[in-house]
C-alpha cells in the first residue's frame, strides 16, 4: 500500500525526515507514532506529493510518487495537519466544490455523495450555516467528510480526532473500524498513544525524523514475564506464591512467572479463588518511550557548567 | 475545474461588495454634476467629464476613466493575489491539491476567474454608467439644445453606433491592461500564504511604476513600466483612432502576462505546499 526507501527530507539546514523505510500493507490499521515535530506531517505531506522529498523513493498504492501522484490521489482520502474549508460557505457546499474539483463520478451523483458521507462522520442533519459558526468537532468531522467522499481504497488521517471530545473519538474509531473492515487501509499519524494503541494493528515510530521501530502491535507489546492476579483471598495467594509475588496492592498481586495458565492452575490447586488473572505487557508508551528521545517542542536551556547534573 | 473557481468569485460575498463599490463612484460624481450642472472645463478634471453634461452616453467613458488610476487596480490586486495565497491560508489548497487538481489546471482556473471577474467589473461599470448618464444628462439626440452627436476628442462628430463600438474596443482594451497588472499579484500570489502580502506587493508595482512614469530619469525604463500605456484607451474616441500607443500597449501587456503567468507555473508546480 504504501513503501518508502530512504526517504529523506531536508529544509535548508534542518533534516526533517531522515532515510525512513516505510512499509504498509494493505488491511493494514497503521498507526504513525511520534513526539511534535518529529517529522510525521512532512512524511504525511510527501505520500501525497504535496512536498517533494529531497531523496529516497515513495511507492503508494504501487505508482511512484510524486511522479504519478495524479493517479494515486483519486483513490486517497486524506486529512492532512487539519481540516480546511472556505468559512463563509456550508459545509455541504464546500463538499460539493471539493467534489467538483477533482476528476471521477458524475455530477447527477454528487448529492448523494456528499449526503453519504456527511452521514457516515454524523453530519447529516447540519443546516446551511457557514463554516466560520463550526465548533472545532464539527469540523474535524466535515475534514473527515471530505476525505471519505471518494470512496477511498486508503485513508491517510493526520490527528484525525483533534478537537473531538470522547464519544466523538469512540464514534471516529468505530467508523475507522468499520472501513477497514470493509477493506480500507488505514494510515493514522498522532501523538496519541491511546488512540492508536485501541486502533491499529501496526505501529511505526518516528522519532527526531527516524523510524525507530516498525511492528505489529501484538509484537510490540512484548510480555514484561509478569502476571496479573485479583484474589479475594490475596493473604493465601501470598503464602501459595512465596517469595514470586513482586508487589501486593488489596487484592492486587504482581507475580513475576512467564505463564498465567499455569500460575492459574496452582493457585487454584491450592485452593485460593482466582477473580481475575493476565499477563502483563509492555505498554506502548513505555514502548514509545523507550524508543524516543526529548519531544522536540521541548526547548531547554544550555546546560550550565558546575550545575548539579 | 474553471467552473468551481467561477462558482467560488459568485459566492464570494466580498466580490459582490467590490463590484457594488466599483459602480458607485461613478453614480455619486454623476448625481453631483447632475445636480449642480457644473462640469469641469475642457481640458482640467477627469477625461471626457467636460463632455458628458452634453451628451450622457459619454458618461461610460468618463466612469472608466475614474475607476481606472486606483480603484480598478485596486480591486483586481485584492481578487488575484487572493487567488492561491487565499486558499494556503484557508488550508484549501492542499485539500485541492490532493483532491487532486493539478497545478498548473489550477492556476490556469485562477487566471480565468481573474479574467472574468474584471470583464465582469468592467462592463458593470460600463453599463450602471451609462444608464446612468443617459437618465441624468439625456443621450444622444434627446439631449436638449445640444447637437446629438458626440465630438470626438480630435473634434470630429461621433454617431451613437460608432461611439458603442469605440467603447467596446476601449473596455477589450482595459481588460487586457488589467490582466496584464492582475497576473503581478497572481505571481506574488504564488509566494505567499497571505493574500494581503501579495495584494501589496502588486500596489507597490503598482505606485512604482506610477511615480517612475513621472520622472524623466527614467525615461528609458518608461516604455516597459505596466502603467506606461494605461491610458492608450482614450486613443479609441480620437478620429482617426491613433493606433500606436495602443499596439504597443496590448504588446506590452501581452508580454507581462505570458511571462509572470509562466513564472507563477515555475514556482507553483515546483513548490513544497507547507501551508
Amino acid at each position: 500500500m504504501i513503501k518508502t526507501h530512504g526517504l529523506t527530507k531536508r529544509y535548508g539546514r534542518t533534516l526533517a525526515v531522515d532515510g525512513v523505510d516505510l512499509d504498509v500493507r494493505p488491511g493494514d490499521r497503521y498507526g504513525f507514532l511520534g513526539p511534535n515535530g518529529s517529522g510525521k506531517t512532512t512524511m504525511v505531506r510527501m505520500l501525497l506529493g504535496l512536498v517533494y522529498a529531497t531523496s529516497g523513493e515513495i511507492e503508494v498504492l504501487g505508482e511512484p510518487v510524486p511522479r504519478r501522484v495524479h493517479r494515486v490521489l483519486p483513490r486517497i482520502g486524506a486529512l492532512v495537519e487539519g481540516p480546511a474549508a472556505y468559512p463563509h460557505l456550508s459545509g455541504r457546499r464546500n463538499l460539493k466544490l471539493l467534489d467538483a474539483a477533482g476528476p471521477g463520478g458524475p455530477r447527477r451523483t454528487r448529492k448523494s455523495r456528499v449526503e453519504d458521507a456527511l452521514a457516515a462522520v454524523g453530519l447529516s442533519g447540519v443546516d446551511s450555516r457557514p463554516v466560520r459558526a463550526y465548533s472545532l468537532g464539527m469540523r474535524q468531522r466535515l475534514g473527515l467528510a471530505s476525505a471519505l467522499l471518494r470512496k477511498p481504497e486508503l485513508l491517510i488521517l493526520d490527528e484525525p480526532t483533534n478537537g473531538l471530545d470522547p464519544r466523538g473519538i469512540h464514534e471516529i474509531r468505530d467508523l475507522l473500524i468499520q472501513l477497514n473492515e470493509a477493506g480500507t487501509t488505514v494510515f493514522l499519524s498522532s501523538h496519541l498513544l491511546a488512540e492508536v494503541e485501541q486502533l491499529c494493528t501496526r505501529v511505526g515510530v518516528v522519532d527526531k525524523g527516524k523510524l525507530v521501530l516498525q511492528d505489529e502491535l501484538t509484537a510490540v507489546r512484548t510480555p514484561t514475564g509478569r502476571v496479573l492476579v485479583d484474589s479475594p483471598d490475596p493473604a493465601a495467594a501470598v503464602a501459595l506464591l512465596d517469595g514470586r509475588l513482586e508487589h501486593r496492592d488489596g487484592s492486587r498481586l504482581v507475580v513475576r512467572h512467564d505463564d498465567p495458565a499455569a500460575l492459574n492452575a496452582q493457585l487454584v490447586g491450592g485452593g485460593v479463588r482466582v477473580a481475575g488473572i493476565t499477563e502483563q505487557r509492555r505498554t506502548l508508551e513505555e514502548v514509545v518511550l523507550e524508543v524516543t528521545t526529548s519531544s522536540a517542542d521541548r526547548i531547554d536551556g544550555a546546560s550550565r557548567p558546575g550545575a548539579a547534573p | 475545474m474553471i467552473g468551481v473557481e467561477l462558482r467560488k468569485l459568485m459566492l464570494r460575498p466580498r466580490n459582490w461588495l467590490t463590484l457594488l463599490l466599483l459602480c458607485l463612484l461613478p453614480f455619486i460624481v454623476a448625481v453631483f454634476l447632475s445636480v449642480s450642472q457644473l462640469a469641469p472645463p475642457p481640458g482640467q478634471g477627469g477625461a471626457f467629464l467636460s463632455a458628458v453634461l452634453s451628451n450622457g452616453e459619454l458618461y461610460p467613458a468618463a466612469a472608466l476613466a475614474m475607476v481606472l488610476p486606483i480603484f480598478l487596480p485596486l480591486s483586481v490586486a485584492v481578487t488575484a493575489g487572493d487567488s492561491i495565497a487565499g486558499e494556503a491560508g484557508t488550508g484549501t489548497l492542499r485539500y485541492l491539491l490532493i483532491r487532486p487538481v493539478g497545478r498548473v489546471r489550477l492556476l490556469i482556473a485562477k487566471l480565468v476567474a481573474l479574467a472574468v471577474f474584471v470583464v465582469v467589473a468592467i462592463v458593470l461599470v460600463a453599463v450602471t454608467a451609462l444608464i446612468t448618464g443617459v437618465t441624468l444628462f439625456g443621450g444622444g439626440a434627446e439631449a436638449v439644445g445640444q447637437p446629438g452627436a458626440v465630438t470626438s476628442l480630435s473634434g470630429a462628430a461621433l454617431s451613437s453606433d460608432d461611439l458603442a463600438l469605440r467603447l467596446l474596443a476601449a473596455i477589450g482594451y482595459i481588460v487586457v491592461s488589467m490582466l496584464g497588472f492582475g497576473v503581478i499579484a497572481l505571481f506574488a500570489s504564488t509566494f505567499t500564504e497571505s493574500s494581503l502580502g501579495a495584494a501589496l506587493i502588486a500596489l507597490a508595482v503598482l505606485i512604482t511604476s506610477s511615480v517612475l512614469e513621472t520622472l524623466d530619469a527614467a525615461t528609458p525604463v518608461k516604455p516597459y513600466l505596466p502603467t506606461h500605456y494605461w491610458l492608450a484607451w482614450i486613443d479609441f474616441f480620437r478620429d482617426p483612432v491613433f493606433w500606436r500607443s495602443i499596439d504597443s500597449g496590448l504588446l506590452l501587456q501581452a508580454g507581462y502576462i505570458v511571462v509572470l503567468f509562466a513564472a507563477s507555473w515555475a514556482n507553483f508546480a515546483t513548490k513544497d505546499i507547507t501551508s
